[in-house]
C-alpha cells in the first residue's frame, strides 16, 4: 500500500514590510521539494517573495474551547480599549 | 484538552438536539465553521462529498482541454491554454487541501477516483473534438462552473469558502479567453464560423444539465441550503447562467441550439429572462452513471498518470529517508 | 548584420519551442499533482522566451514572417533545435535530466549574454537569467532523488542519461552564423561553457549517486535541420490548424 506524502502548510509574504500569511497546503516527500512546490503552486501569480513551509503535524493548535474562553475573559477587560475613556473633544485627537 | 495538532479531528461528537440547534444558529448567524469545530456528522460527510468531488473535476476537467495543448494554433494560445490546464490542477489541490482538513487523506480520495467509487462533473466525459471545442468549454463550461462557485465563496465552511475564493480570484481569465476563442473564430472564415457553430450546437445541453436534475427531483438540496454550503437551487443557476449565455452567443452570432428558446417575461419576478426547451434527462442520467462517451478514457488516462508516476513518488519517498537517517 | 543574427536567433527559438512544447506534453499526466503544476511552469517560461526571440527573429526576417509564421509555419529540415530537445518525454526521468541539460547550458549561456551588444538579447538574457536557476534547482532536486531513491528510480536514471547524454554535446557546437554573431559580439561562444558545464552536471551527479558518462559517440545534426525520427511527428501534432487551415487568425 502506498503511503501518503508528508502534508504541509504554506505561508508566504506577499511584499517586505508585511508577514507571512497562511495560503493553503501542499504535499511533498521533504522541505526542498515542499519549497520547490509551494512556490509552483502558490506564487503563479507574482503573490510572494519569501515562502515558508511547515510539515503539518508538527503545528500545535489550540481547541475550539481554551480560545472562546479567553476570548470571554477579554471581554471583561474593556478597559484594554481606548474607546472606554471619556476625553473632552477639544484634547483633540489622541 | 489544551491543544492539539493541526492533523486531529474530534468526530466525536454527541448530536444532541441542543446540539444541533447550536449548530444551526451558528451558521443561522452566517458564522464561519473551522476544522476543529464541533459539527454533526452529516454536515462533515456532505461536505467531503461535495468538496471532493468538486477536486475530482478539475482533476479530470485537465485532461479533455489538455488534449489541445500540444496543437493549440499560435504561440499565445498555446501559453494560454497551458496556464488554464495548469489552474485547474491548482483548483483541484486547493479543494482536495479543504477537503483534508475534515479528516480524510488525498491518496483516498485519489483511490476512491481511480477506483471508479467517486463521481465527478459528467461534462468532462465528452470529447474535445476541434479547437473550437477549447473556445466552447471556457465560455460555456467554466461559465456555468462560475455560476455555481460564486455562491460557494460564502459557503459555511471556511476551508471550502476560502479554497472558492481563490479560485474564482484565478478563473476570472478562464471564461473571457473562451468567449476570446470563441468570437475569433465566429468572426473568421466560414469553416472557421462553422466549427464555433458545432461546438457550441455539441457543448450547450450538457452545459445546462451541469447544474444538475431540475429541483423537484435534486435531493441533496433542502438541507445543503440549510447548512449554507449550497445558497442557490440547481433550476436559479440554471437560470442565471442562460441569462448570461444568450446574449453572449447572439453577439458573436451564433446560434444556441433550442428551437424552444423564449424570452419570458414572468421569469426573475417579473423582470424577465429565457426560458428553455426540455433537457434531455435521460442522456444526463446515462452519463452520470459512467455512459459518457469519454468516461473509461478518462479514468484510465488518470490512472495511467498515477500507476506511471509510482516510481518516482517512492523515490522520493525513499531519499526523505535516507537524509533523515 | 541580419542574416546571420536572424538565424542565430531563430536558433535559440527553435530550443526553446521544441523542449517546452514536449513539456507541455506533460500537462494533466505527471506522477504528483504538484509535478502537474510545476512541469507547466517550466514549460510556460520556456514558450515565453520562445515568443520574445521569434519576434525579434521576425523583426529580421528577409520573408517578413511573423513570430507565428516563423515558429509553425515552416518544414521540418527548418527547424534548427538540437536533437536534445525534440528526445521524447519516455518517462519523468528523461525529462527532468534533459531540463537539468538544458537549463545548466542556458544559465550559462546567457549569463554570457547578458552584455550582448544587441539590445534585445541583453534583455531576455536578464529575464531568463533569473528563470533558469530555478529550472535548474527543480530539475536538480528531482535527479538527485531519482538517482539515490530507490533500485528501480537508479535504473531509470543510468538508461535516461545512456540515452540522452549522446545529445548533449551539439549544445556546444558552434554553427557558422553563431560564429558570425560572436564576431560582432551579439553572443557567446558556446565552445567555451563546455568545461563549466561538465563540472556542474558532475557535482549533481555526484549527489545523486550517478556516474558522468564517457560517451564514445555524440549525436548532432539538428542545427542543419538533420533530426532524429520524432520531430516530424512533434511538428505535424504542433502545425496540426495551421496546416489544415492555412492563413487563418486564431
Amino acid at each position: 500500500m502506498e503511503k501518503e506524502t508528508l502534508l504541509w502548510e504554506v505561508f508566504v509574504r506577499s511584499k517586505n514590510g508585511l508577514s507571512h500569511k497562511h495560503v493553503g497546503s501542499i504535499h511533498a516527500s521533504d522541505k526542498m521539494m515542499a519549497l520547490n512546490s509551494a512556490r509552483d503552486t502558490y506564487t503563479r501569480r507574482n503573490e510572494g517573495i519569501s515562502i515558508w513551509v511547515v510539515p503539518s503535524h508538527l503545528i500545535t493548535a489550540s481547541t475550539s474551547n481554551d480560545i472562546s474562553d479567553a476570548l470571554a475573559n477579554s471581554e471583561n477587560k474593556i478597559y484594554r480599549h481606548p474607546s472606554f475613556y471619556d476625553i473632552p473633544d477639544d484634547v483633540g485627537h489622541m | 484538552m489544551y491543544t492539539q495538532g493541526l492533523l486531529d479531528h474530534s468526530e466525536e461528537t454527541e448530536e444532541t438536539p441542543e446540539f444541533l440547534a447550536a449548530f444551526q444558529k451558528r451558521i443561522d448567524q452566517e458564522e464561519k465553521i473551522e476544522p476543529h469545530d464541533p459539527m454533526p456528522r452529516a454536515y462533515r460527510k456532505t461536505l467531503i462529498r461535495q468538496i471532493s468531488q468538486h477536486a475530482h473535476s478539475e482533476i479530470v476537467g485537465m485532461l479533455p482541454e489538455g488534449n489541445w495543448i500540444t496543437r493549440a494554433p499560435t504561440l499565445k494560445r498555446k501559453a494560454v491554454l497551458l496556464a488554464k490546464v495548469q489552474d485547474e490542477g491548482g483548483h483541484g489541490l486547493y479543494l482536495y487541501a479543504a477537503a483534508e482538513t475534515l479528516g480524510i487523506s488525498r491518496l483516498e480520495m485519489t483511490e476512491q477516483l481511480l477506483k471508479g467509487e467517486a463521481k465527478y462533473s459528467s461534462i468532462f466525459n465528452y470529447p474535445t473534438l476541434t479547437w473550437a471545442d477549447i473556445g466552447a468549454i471556457g465560455w460555456l463550461v467554466d461559465g456555468a462552473a462560475i455560476m455555481n462557485q460564486i455562491p460557494l465563496c460564502r459557503c459555511s465552511y471556511g476551508p471550502y469558502a476560502r479554497a472558492m475564493i481563490k479560485i474564482c480570484k484565478e478563473e476570472s481569465f478562464h471564461q473571457r479567453q473562451g468567449y476570446e476563442v470563441m468570437m475569433t473564430l465566429a468572426e473568421g472564415s466560414k469553416e472557421q464560423r462553422d466549427m464555433a457553430q458545432d461546438a457550441l450546437n455539441r457543448w450547450w445541453w450538457p452545459s445546462l444539465m451541469m447544474f444538475g436534475p431540475p429541483d423537484t427531483e435534486s435531493s441533496n438540496t433542502d438541507q445543503s441550503m440549510k447548512w449554507k454550503i449550497k445558497r442557490f437551487t440547481n433550476d436559479q443557476l440554471r437560470q442565471k447562467f442562460l441569462d448570461a449565455a444568450i446574449p453572449q452567443a447572439k453577439r458573436i452570432n451564433l446560434t444556441i441550439p433550442d428551437k424552444n428558446l423564449k424570452w419570458n417575461k414572468k421569469l426573475n419576478n417579473g423582470r424577465g429572462g429565457y426560458s428553455h426547451g426540455p433537457i434531455d434527462w435521460e442522456e444526463f442520467w446515462r452519463v452520470v452513471k459512467g455512459g459518457g462517451p469519454m468516461a473509461r478514457d478518462r479514468l484510465r488516462a488518470r490512472k495511467k498518470a498515477w500507476d506511471g508516476g509510482k516510481w518516482v513518488r517512492d523515490a522520493a519517498t525513499a531519499y526523505a529517508r535516507k537524509v533523515k537517517r | 548584420m541580419s542574416d546571420h543574427l536572424f538565424s542565430s536567433i531563430l536558433e535559440l527559438a527553435d530550443d526553446h519551442l521544441i523542449l517546452g512544447h514536449r513539456l507541455s506534453e506533460w500537462c494533466g499526466h505527471a506522477p504528483t499533482l504538484e509535478e502537474d503544476l510545476s512541469l507547466p511552469n517550466l514549460g510556460l517560461d520556456l514558450l515565453g522566451v520562445a515568443t520574445s526571440l521569434y519576434s525579434f527573429a521576425s523583426k529580421l526576417d528577409s520573408k517578413c514572417r511573423s513570430d507565428d509564421q516563423l515558429a509553425f509555419g515552416r518544414l521540418e529540415r527548418e527547424y534548427k533545435s538540437c536533437l536534445l530537445m525534440e528526445k521524447p518525454n519516455e518517462h519523468f526521468g528523461y525529462t527532468m535530466l534533459k531540463q537539468l541539460y538544458f537549463s545548466t547550458f542556458m544559465e550559462m549561456f546567457w549569463e554570457n549574454s547578458l552584455h550582448s551588444k544587441y539590445e534585445d538579447i541583453a534583455a531576455v538574457a536578464s529575464k531568463s537569467v533569473k528563470e533558469i536557476a530555478y529550472h535548474i534547482r527543480h530539475s536538480g532536486e528531482w535527479v538527485i532523488r531519482l538517482g539515490d531513491g530507490t533500485k528501480e528510480s537508479r535504473n531509470k536514471m543510468l538508461e535516461a542519461i545512456y540515452e540522452l547524454h549522446p545529445y548533449t554535446d551539439e549544445l556546444f557546437h558552434m554553427s557558422k552564423c553563431s560564429k558570425q554573431c560572436l564576431r560582432d559580439g551579439y553572443l557567446p561562444d558556446r565552445s567555451k561553457l563546455r568545461s563549466s558545464w561538465i563540472t556542474r552536471i558532475e557535482s549533481i551527479f555526484e549527489e545523486a549517486t550517478l556516474p558522468f558518462p564517457t560517451i564514445s559517440y555524440f549525436h548532432a545534426g539538428g542545427r542543419d535541420g538533420i533530426h532524429t525520427e520524432s520531430m516530424g511527428h512533434l511538428i505535424s501534432e504542433m502545425q496540426y490548424l495551421q496546416r489544415a487551415y492555412p492563413g487563418q487568425k486564431w
